[in-house]
Parts: C-alpha cells; structure tokens; sequence
C-alpha cells in the first residue's frame, strides 16, 4: 500500500515531498492502528486539515466495508456448503502459517540487542504459558509493560551518561578557584581526584542496578 | 447492548494495534473468544477471509465482527470503534506536536514495544498450531498430530521459501491461501 501512496501522492499529484512522506510513513508505524489509515488521517490533514482528514479516512474505509459486509451476508450459508468447509480446514492451517511466519519476519529483520530478546523472550514465553494454563491476561498489559520497560532502560543508559558528563564539569570550576601560583595545582589536583572517584562510583552503581533488572 | 460492546471492545483493539497488520491479532483473539463471539475456528476463518480482501487487517476484522453479531449497524460500530484512537492521535500529533519521533520518552517506549508486538505475533502463531494442528489447546489436552495439516503447513512453508528465492520478493498470502483452499477441498 506504501508504493501506491508513493505512486498518487508523490509522483501523480505532487501533493507531498519524498522527505515529507518518510516522515509520514515512520508516524504511521510508531502510532498504534492501522498504517493505512494512520497515513490517511496524516495526509488528509496535510492537505485539508481537519474536513480533509475526516474525508480520506472515510473514504480510505469505505471500499474494504463494502465487501466484506456483503462477504459477511453470505459467509454462513456459503461456509455450510461441503467444498468450502473442506477449503477453509486447509485455509486454517494457512493462516496460521501466516501467523508465525509474520512473525518470524518480524523478529529477523529486527536488531538482535540482548534488550530486544530478553523482551522477546519473555513476552513469548509469558504468552504461551498463560494460555495453555487457560490464564486470562490480556496482551494489553504485556504492551503497557513492555512500553515501561524501554522507558526505564532508557531512564538508566541516560542517567549513566549525564554522571559521566558531570566529571568534566570539574575541571573548569577548579581551575577558576584557585589564585595562588602554588597552591593552584594541589587544589586542583585534589578536587578532581574526588569529583573523579566519586564519579567512578555512581557509574559502577548504575551499570550493578542495571544488571540487576536485567536479571529480574 | 452488542453496538456498544463491539464499539468499546474495538475501540480497545484500534488504541494497541502497534506495527500494522499482525499487530493486533493477539488482542482481537482475546476480544472475540474471550467474549465468546468467535470459535478459535471462526476467527481463523474470519482472519483468511479478511486477509484476502482489499483494506487493513484490522478495519477488516471489525466490519467483518462487527456484522456477524449485529448486522449492519454492528459492523458499523465496530470499524468507527477500531478507527477512532488512530484517527485521533494522529490528528493530536500533527497539530500539537510537530515531531512524535524527537521525543527521547516516546522513542524509548516504542523501543520496548517494538520485541514486544512480535513475539506477541509469534506466540499467538504457536498457540494457533498447537491447537489447530496438534489440537492442544490447554496442558490437559491429548497431543493429537493432524498429519494432513502438518504436511500442508511444511508445504507452505517450502512454497514461501523458495518463492522468495527465486522472485526476491514474498510469496502473497492470496496465493497460499488458494492452494490451502484447494488442498482442503482435496485432502480433507
């Protein structure tokens, strides 16, 4: 669906930059729905503000409602008949197939970072767990949490990396402090020597604290 | 009364749908067995036949849902349902703010999402297999190999690799759809 967007709205219409509809599509994945009707909303607002949005993502709507509500009108009577029940035994297999290998791609294409597959992991893990002991836990929760945990991570690898930055904070302070010729160098020289080991403490802290959520 | 149920429930599905496609077919599975609309064998019918339609995935689903248990104006609830929050976030994100992405939070919570959406696609993928193909559904159930659905499954699995090997490009779902179709009829 990406390249037909590409093709009307870039080439045929004019109606956006290449740089702008980059922009468009890596909205339209990190917001949750749809992309395609993400993108619509995006673009119909962009061109037609909020009339314009509200008409692309009806009209982007309407041709797939159509058919499948009529599709659903005949689905029972046409799922009774004894080929088609036949056909679909075959077509369940496939959509599961379809499942896994959706997945698959997903998890290939993915950076493999120890973060990544320790979530991975465990959320797999949790999922099938919990339905095959018939444990009702909706996956809701599993993303909500899932959202905290990058928060956190990211909370902790930026903490670490402000400490390190005080550090060198230090030494201008230092420098500007001290008058005397002599004394000048002792003060400095102290004063960083401590700024500097406790620095070196707190990163130790961090980096411990880390490993220790990661291990929980 | 079912409109407001299938409204609310897929306005549920529509707000965590992360990642397109797939992405929430962990939550419609919980939606539409848990609330008892759907057998696990519907909703996989359910799922071939709005993969193979024009439109999202998930827009599919609902009308698709939606008209199943309450006619037209079902359907209609539930796509309104499964459209609004991204029709509304998206709109919050372009007029207040002007770069979702340059938000260090944002990012970071997305970074979480991100493993967490797939393995949620593949864990559902085994649970389906297991119970459509090995029938357990629970750790009681008797470990009962369907040999048709396995070969059928291995055949896929053999069409998309080397489709892809030979074309570059992945196999469309349409295609393997069709052939299960016409292997269902066959063999079953």
């Amino acid at each position: 669906m990406i390249a037909l967007l590409q093709n009307e709205f870039i080439e045929k219409k004019k109606w956006l930059e290449k740089d702008e509809f980059t922009d468009v599509i890596a909205v339209a994945e990190s917001t949750p729905g749809p992309i395609a009707i993400n993108c619509s909303t995006y673009i119909g607002y962009k061109i037609g503000g909020f009339l314009g949005s509200l008409i692309a993502t009806l009209a982007v709507c309407i041709p797939s409602f159509t058919i499948i509500y009529v599709v659903s009108l005949f689905f029972d009577a046409f799922i009774s008949l004894e080929y088609v029940a036949l056909a679909f035994k075959g077509i369940r297999v496939c959509v599961t197939f379809l499942i896994l290998s959706a997945g698959l791609k997903l998890f290939l294409s993915a950076k493999k970072s120890a973060f990544n597959l320790i979530i991975f992991g465990v959320t797999a893990a949790t999922v099938v767990t919990l339905s095959l002991f018939a444990v009702n836990f909706s996956s809701i929760y599993l993303i909500l949490i899932a959202a905290a945990v990058g928060v956190i991570a990211y909370l902790i690898t930026s903490a670490r990396s402000k400490v390190s930055a005080k550090s060198s904070d230090e030494i201008p302070v230092c420098q500007k402090v001290s008058d005397k010729a002599s004394d000048k160098n002792a003060v400095c020289s102290i004063a960083h020597k401590a700024s500097y080991e406790a620095s070196e403490k707190s990163l130790d802290e961090a980096s411990e604290s880390e490993k220790r959520e990661e291990n929980e | 009364m079912i409109y407001l149920q299938l409204f609310l429930n897929f306005l549920k599905i529509g707000a965590v749908s992360f990642g397109g496609g797939y992405g929430m077919i962990s939550v419609v599975k919980e939606t539409v067995i848990g609330n008892g609309w759907l057998t696990e064998e519907a909703f996989l019918d359910f799922i071939a036949v709005a993969e193979s339609t024009p439109g999202p995935l998930a827009v599919n689903m609902a009308t698709f849902v939606g008209s199943s248990l309450g006619g037209f104006l079902g359907a209609l609830a539930a796509t309104f349902g499964v459209i609004l929050p991204s029709f509304v976030i998206i709109l919050l994100i372009t007029v207040l703010l002007n770069n979702l992405l340059r938000y260090a939070g944002v990012n970071a919570a997305l970074s979480g999402i991100r493993p967490a959406v797939t393995a949620l696609i593949v864990a559902t993928g085994v649970t389906m297999i297991l119970s459509v193909i090995f029938g357990v559904s629970s750790v009681g159930d008797k470990f009962t190999a369907d040999v048709k659905g396995i070969i059928l499954f291995a055949t896929l699995a053999v069409i998309a690799f080397f489709y892809k090997k030979i074309t570059k490009k992945s196999v469309s779902p349409i295609i393997l759809i069709v052939f299960s179709a016409i292997y269902g009829m066959l063999i079953y």
